[in-house]
């Protein structure tokens, strides 16, 4: 019996003191980083975050050409990998069985791949490709920029979107499906006005964990972004994101120029954590209403 | 074959009718029906018997299931609707359904009942809301809905989900009305008004209805089909058919010796 007790106890206790530990780090995680960023703030207020100067040799930082090449690559990737996610996953839905399991297992596949290849698929390929395509078109471009970093991305969450939407299409009640039919839908309208607005809430779900994970990938991204601290001013010029920058400039950054990278990482971490609670609070709301 | 005598030009002539599910299994074995214009007709028969099968092909909705194929022939007025070059746009709005269960789009009760308008016509927001209206006049809904048009349509009771739905069928004014056991998940009170409602609409459609019910069958419609493992084993009016049935399956069920 005691030592059944003892050995309980014991385990409770190391479980606590885990859970604990995760709960200290996360914590001084913020603490640090916000620490480790004093300076920079000091030095350039809340004006840090909407100027677009970034000067080395000067030492003037401003953080609004990260956060919008950021925010753009993100909100483009997620626009494109939707569209895509939506057809791909119609087409699984409605294949026969045997091709749309090859399918499905394909895009699974995509998640696998680590960012690195990505990123050098992107560096070698893609962006040539980019640049040719428009060569056609006569737009002269190298091809790395906002729309090649977009595209990676797109590709990148497009499993998880994707495998969201196959759930939410073949959950839809088929009484639904053939109430659209009869009332005269063709099967795309049927697809984009019945079944999507029905399974709205889960694809929101989808949506999320692809922006958690678009928002902060930095292998992939690095490679073909162009790597400009500037707005772009159209999808073909360079730009960078957060992570970008950080990646690329903290091996020789020393003083202000650290806290600043410190402070951006800051950034990155709030926008992440405002995606989750925000992701949280969506998803509790709605498991409410269904309850009700 | 069991035909009604004072059958003079149905709307819809069933001929030689058999389907087949995707593993082979036969269903429908060489239907005859006759379908009277403006009348409702009623569909009964034990489960499994192939009565929804049967509706299931007036409006070729079945196509949308891998595999199912029907054969023969059904005439809605000129036009085979079985015929592969038949327009199927056209047919869903000449032909409207109403199921098992009810329907409702994920959008508001308006939204429902305009969203098959859109489909089909090109018109504008005026013509859109005046139709819907009537729409919903028609289906004996506006009076409980008018203050409350842009809530979801799912969130309506449902008998009123029901009666959306049938709003949603008649606003492209449709020909053929189908009705597949519309009543099997509504309570008695809801089911009232919606066989009222039926009885009224009978003036300006046709319409057929698979019921499980034989009460209902019998207090609405005005010519029975008996079916029973596929087949069509007695037509006729529906007073005949229950007071003094020709077939001796016929009058086994509807004395509720099985089914």
């Amino acid at each position: 019996m005691k030592r059944i007790a003892f050995l309980d106890t014991t385990f409770r206790n190391v479980c606590l003191i885990c859970a604990g530990v995760c709960g200290v780090l996360t914590l001084t995680l913020f603490l640090q980083l916000a620490s480790a960023s004093g300076e920079a703030w000091q030095t350039f207020g809340w004006g840090f975050l909407i100027s677009t100067e970034w000067d080395p040799v000067t030492n003037v930082y401003g953080a609004l050409p990260a956060i919008v090449g950021t925010l753009l690559t993100t909100g483009l990737a997620l626009f494109i990998a939707l569209s895509l996610a939506f057809v791909c996953a119609l087409q699984i839905v409605d294949a026969p069985p045997v091709l749309s399991k090859i399918l499905s297992y394909g895009i699974d596949l995509l998640a696998a791949i680590p960012s690195v290849i990505y990123g050098m698929w992107g560096l070698f390929i893609l962006c040539p490709l980019l640049q040719e395509a428009f060569w056609l078109l006569e737009i002269d471009t190298n091809g790395f920029g906002l729309l090649a970093a977009s595209l990676i991305l797109a590709l990148m969450i497009l499993p998880y979107i994707c495998a969201v939407m196959r759930d939410v299409l073949k959950m839809t009640p088929v009484l639904l499906k053939e109430a659209a039919m009869g009332a005269g839908c063709t099967t795309w309208e049927c697809a984009r006005d019945i079944l999507l607005r029905h399974g709205a809430k889960e694809l929101l779900g989808g949506v999320f964990i692809g922006l958690g994970r678009a928002l902060g990938e930095t292998m992939a991204v690095l490679f073909v972004v162009g790597n400009v601290i500037e707005i772009p001013g159209s999808l073909l010029e360079g730009c960078t994101t957060i992570a970008a920058t950080l990646a690329n400039n903290f091996a020789e950054a020393d003083g202000l120029q650290q806290s600043v990278l410190f402070a951006l990482g800051l950034i990155l971490l709030l926008m992440a954590f405002g995606i989750q609670i925000l992701a949280h609070c969506y998803l509790r709301k709605t498991a409410q209403k269904k309850g009700a | 074959m069991n035909t009604v005598n004072n059958m003079t030009n149905p709307k819809i002539k069933v001929r030689n009718l058999s389907f087949y599910y995707e593993n082979g299994h036969q269903a429908l074995f060489n239907n005859d029906l006759d379908i009277r214009e403006h009348a409702i007709t009623a569909v009964i028969g034990p489960s499994g018997c192939g009565k929804s099968t049967h509706l299931r092909t007036y409006n070729r909705i079945y196509s949308l299931h891998r595999g199912q194929r029907a054969e023969g022939e059904i005439w809605l007025d000129g036009i085979n609707i079985l015929a592969p070059e038949t327009d199927l746009l056209l047919l869903r709005r000449r032909v409207g359904m109403i199921f098992q269960r009810p329907t409702p789009f994920p959008m508001s009760v308006f939204e429902n009942v305009a969203y098959p308008l859109r489909l089909h016509f090109k018109m504008n927001k005026r013509e859109v809301a005046d139709r819907v209206e009537q729409a919903l006049r028609d289906a004996s809904l506006w009076e409980e809905v008018k203050d409350t048009l842009h809530k979801s349509g799912q969130a309506l009771s449902g008998g009123q989900q029901q009666r959306l739905c049938i709003a949603r069928a008649i606003v492209t004014e449709p020909e053929v009305l189908l009705l597949d056991e519309p009543t099997s998940a509504i309570d008695p009170v809801a089911t009232l008004k919606i066989e009222d409602l039926l009885l009224r609409l009978k003036e300006r459609f046709t319409i057929v209805i698979v019921t499980h019910n034989m009460q209902q069958a019998a207090r609405i419609s005005d010519v029975t089909a008996f079916f029973y493992k596929g087949h069509i084993v007695e037509t006729g009016e529906t007073k005949q058919v229950f007071t003094t049935p020709k077939q001796k399956q016929t009058e086994e069920y509807i004395t509720g010796r099985f089914g």
